[in-house]
């Protein structure tokens, strides 16, 4: 996903020269190109996030549309109050791109997790809040955000991970986007547990079991009408997030049914609240810590 | 010169004035720390400042950032009689059903450049502004209004670095030094100095003066410098009333209406 949210920025740099990358010393290996084709526009503002969100602010306000890019605690927490007044109580045409989504960096320890990041992000009035689970979905949100005029937060995993989308359709901000279709179960996904949702989905069609894996790219603003007309067809739903179960998408989507007036069987899976003392990747993490396992089909199954 | 002072004397007294009523309205605070940086703010709207309040969003105007904004009356009241709105917008400061809020929001009238109320977050803006500026060749220079109490605060730090670092000759900060922050004198909760050894040492032009005397406040803000400015304004909390004068609690106090007719009388004697 960071190549592809790289690769997306030096297209439209090139083509818009109010483009500008800031990092907060970050970006080894992953922005010399840019900062060669585009020196005028890329700042590295040393390692005080604070200073770099208003610094940021204070470009956009000069007409420049500004990415600033960190790993995702250091972009998010660190200067909070910073994205929360100078960035959206005034609107600022910034977008904060976070990598590490979940347990990305696991083996750095909590510092380096980001585990609360949607649910704090999505809590502010004017912030955009896009969680892209494949390189195409990155592709296409870090266009859409330079389109939109405002704050966005964009949330990354690291590198690496597979295409999903065999539709390469356009996706706009707030869409939902059904990847397989199915009546056993509806799962959805949003960021970097696309990939895993689809492993599982994968592994139950051998056995006859049909989901409906839905990645959720936009927590805010969602699409409410197409979260109702799921809940419609009563099928059982499963949330997948390497996220807080507190604020993140099980969140969204349970505040969503409990204003629908439908009960639904329904189930968010997520990382619970707790930090993790485990040493260890993501996938050891979440072992440890017995969070985003295979769901028994036992659950769903009538 | 000595007819423009004189004229500078007077809006420094409407503007006192000014800001006494709305706070006396009001039934609100930070009157003190309004007072400090009344001659800052005449010197800055009626002799530096290259901007058009009938069109307050040219591209290469001056840009003016109250960051310690709980001064806001001052402001409000310098844009007003800059004509930036009606005199009588002051009327709505604080109240309900009001136009001006407490801390800024850029929303509520023309002049206001960013909003905001937190500390610490106007300089940092302000050196984004500055840094576009250079790289777009924009002739327009940002100015900053500190609190000396807001020094505390780790972003100015890092401003003041990246700034000096980069050389931002087209910035310059203003620092209110009224020794009085939020709970007790600056000496005593968190002292600043060698304050402009500090700045020096950001690589910074350093300006120490009374920030009550124009003539000083012009000779600083026109002199020369191929790097970031800081002007250290040495200023009294409170300035202009003696009751008021050097005193914690005119922080947070209202003139009841014995103070406000004292003040008043004592603002236009003046």
């Amino acid at each position: 996903m960071r190549n592809a949210f790289v690769n997306t920025l030096k297209e439209l740099a090139k083509n818009d020269d109010r483009v500008f990358l800031v990092t907060a010393d970050m970006g080894f290996s992953v922005f010399e190109d840019f900062r060669e084709s585009f020196p005028d526009r890329f700042l590295n503002t040393g390692i005080a996030e604070q200073n770099t969100i208003g610094i940021a602010a204070g470009l956009a306000m000069s007409g420049k549309i500004v990415y600033v890019y960190s790993i995702i605690p250091f972009v998010t927490m660190r200067c909070f109050e910073q994205i929360r007044l100078d960035l959206a109580y005034n609107n600022a045409n910034v977008k904060l791109v976070g990598v590490g989504a979940g347990f990305t960096y696991g083996s750095m320890g909590s510092s380096h997790h980001a585990i609360e990041d949607i649910s704090i992000m999505r809590s502010i009035p004017n912030m955009t809040v896009l969680c892209p689970g494949d390189p195409f979905e990155t592709k296409e949100l870090i266009k859409r955000s330079y389109e939109h005029f405002g704050p966005v937060y964009i949330r990354l995993g690291k590198n690496g991970e597979p295409i999903i989308h065999k539709n390469k359709n356009k996706i706009e901000i707030g869409e939902i986007i059904s990847i397989t279709e199915g009546d056993d179960l509806i799962l959805f996904t949003t960021s970097n547990t696309l990939e895993l949702g689809k492993s599982w989905v994968d592994e139950w069609s051998l056995e006859g079991i049909h989901v409906n894996l839905v990645s959720v790219p936009t927590i805010k603003p969602i699409n409410q009408s197409m979260i109702r007309k799921l809940i419609d067809r009563n099928i059982p739903m499963i949330t997948l997030e390497e996220h807080s179960i507190i604020g993140g998408l099980g969140s969204t989507i349970s505040e969503i049914i409990a204003e629908n007036g439908k009960s639904v069987k329904f189930q968010r899976m997520g990382i619970n609240d707790e930090f993790s003392h485990y040493v260890g990747g993501a996938e050891f993490q979440r072992k440890k810590l017995n969070i985003l396992q295979k769901p028994e089909k036992s659950w769903f199954l009538k | 010169m000595e007819n423009d002072l004189e004229k500078m004397i007077k809006l420094a007294s409407k503007i006192r004035i000014h800001v006494l009523d709305m706070v006396h309205y009001a039934q609100s605070s930070h009157i003190g720390a309004s007072y400090s940086i009344v001659e800052i703010l005449v010197t800055l709207y009626s002799r530096i400042l290259k901007i058009n309040p009938k069109d307050p969003s040219e591209i290469d105007r001056d840009k003016f950032i109250l960051s310690k904004a709980h001064g806001s009356c001052a402001l409000y009241a310098i844009l007003a009689e800059s004509t930036f709105f009606p005199l009588e917008l002051l009327k709505k400061y604080y109240v309900d059903g009001g136009v001006l809020p407490g801390h800024l929001d850029k929303k509520s009238v023309p002049g206001i450049e960013h909003s905001m109320g937190s500390l610490g977050h106007g300089l940092p803006f302000g050196v984004g502004l500055a840094y576009a500026n250079k790289i777009d060749q924009n002739k327009g220079q940002i100015y900053v209004l500190i609190g000396d109490g807001e020094c505390n605060e780790g972003t100015i730090w890092e401003s003041a670095m990246f700034a000096g670092h980069h050389k931002l000759d087209n910035l310059t900060v203003i620092i209110d030094y009224n020794k009085i922050q939020s709970f007790g004198r600056v000496d005593e909760v968190m002292s600043l100095e060698p304050f402009g050894e500090k700045w020096t040492s950001f690589n910074w032009n350093v300006c120490e003066i009374d920030g009550h005397n124009f003539e000083q406040l012009i000779t600083a803000f026109e002199s020369e410098s191929t790097k970031p400015k800081v002007i250290i304004a040495n200023t009294i909390k409170g300035k202009g009333v003696s009751f008021m004068e050097d005193k914690l609690e005119w922080h947070y106090k209202s003139p009841n209406s014995e103070q406000y007719a004292s003040a008043l009388k004592e603002l236009k004697d003046k």
